[in-house]
């Protein structure tokens, strides 16, 4: 019996059944250069918080406008930074695995990533400007969770878990109100950084 | 044996035909320039793998204009579906 051809046939099986389903070439590396981006992001943000007034008590910090444009500029820059260097390290491992970066797969994993995200995003600008700021974090963790776990159907698994994670910080955060900055970076950085650690040495680079 | 062997179906010994049906299976369709670049084959050949396995029943299109373009969606068939999981059974139980 040719036991060996059809062992290789289900190996191919399982191969093409991913590849053609799931985005494989999401690299561990733009998780942790990710988290990275986010700290320094969250550090910036709370000397802009902290450094401008007198603290009396945590829940009576004044932020200004000119203050929440520039939380907004550091939020911005964060986020297209943390962007940039994902998409490097990610187009990297897409030509390693010989994965298009830019098909049917990315395209679906892209849209129900952002479907979530931009709906809490919007959300979280609203409540913003109507002066729900401590809200803002908690929320923002938590929509980011929901845009990963309904993504992870299209990618690696693992991602369900990290969605999850920063799902449960995200409602614990809303018990701490006026700690978001440090929430945020616990959900944005460690936990990426954490993540992406753990799917380069189960994924490799 | 003679009752695995049944199920092994000789439409889905070659490899760009497993191919084809694979990604089929999970996904609801997929078109031609897609499958081209999932399983690294010219036109030709997959055109002809994609035209067998519609003679068997096993896979069918609609044919859709993408900004005027033609545009081939494939799916499998409730058969094809049937046969697949058929062939993958017996692999496995003669694996065993």
């Amino acid at each position: 019996m040719n036991q060996e051809k059809y062992k290789d046939d289900l190996k191919d099986i399982k191969d093409m059944m991913s590849r053609s389903s799931r985005f494989i070439s999401l690299s561990g590396l733009s998780g942790v250069s990710a988290g990275i981006v986010a700290l320094i992001g969250a550090y910036a943000a709370n000397k802009v918080v902290y450094s401008k007034q007198i603290v009396d008590g945590y829940r009576n910090i004044l932020l200004t406008h000119e203050m929440v444009y520039e939380l907004i500029g550091i939020a911005l820059v964060t986020l297209v930074v943390a962007l940039t260097l994902g998409i490097f390290f990610t187009t990297r491992k897409a030509k390693k695995n010989k994965q298009k970066l830019w098909d049917t797969q990315t395209q679906r994993l892209l849209i129900n990533l952002l479907i979530p995200l931009v709906a809490g995003g919007l959300l979280c600008l609203i409540l913003l400007f109507k002066g729900f700021i401590g809200l803002v974090a908690p929320l923002t963790l938590i929509f980011f969770g929901l845009a990963l776990v309904n993504a992870s159907k299209y990618t690696l698994t693992e991602i369900r878990s990290l969605g999850i994670a920063e799902i449960f910080l995200g409602l614990l955060a809303t018990q701490f109100i006026g700690q978001g900055l440090l929430f945020w970076a616990i959900g944005f950085g460690v936990l990426n950084i954490a993540y992406g650690i753990i799917m380069q040495m189960r994924y490799g680079s | 044996m003679k009752e695995i062997l049944k199920d092994l179906n000789k439409a889905f010994e070659n490899k760009v035909r497993l191919g084809i049906m694979s990604a089929l299976m999970v996904n609801d369709y997929l078109d031609f320039n897609t499958l081209k670049g999932l399983l690294d084959v010219t036109d030709g050949n997959l055109a002809s793998h994609l035209r067998s396995l519609e003679n068997s029943g096993y896979v069918t299109f609609k044919k859709e204009f993408l900004d005027r373009k033609p545009n081939t969606q494939y799916s499998v068939t409730d058969e094809g579906k049937e046969a697949f999981v058929k062939h993958i059974k017996a692999i496995e139980q003669l694996l065993n």
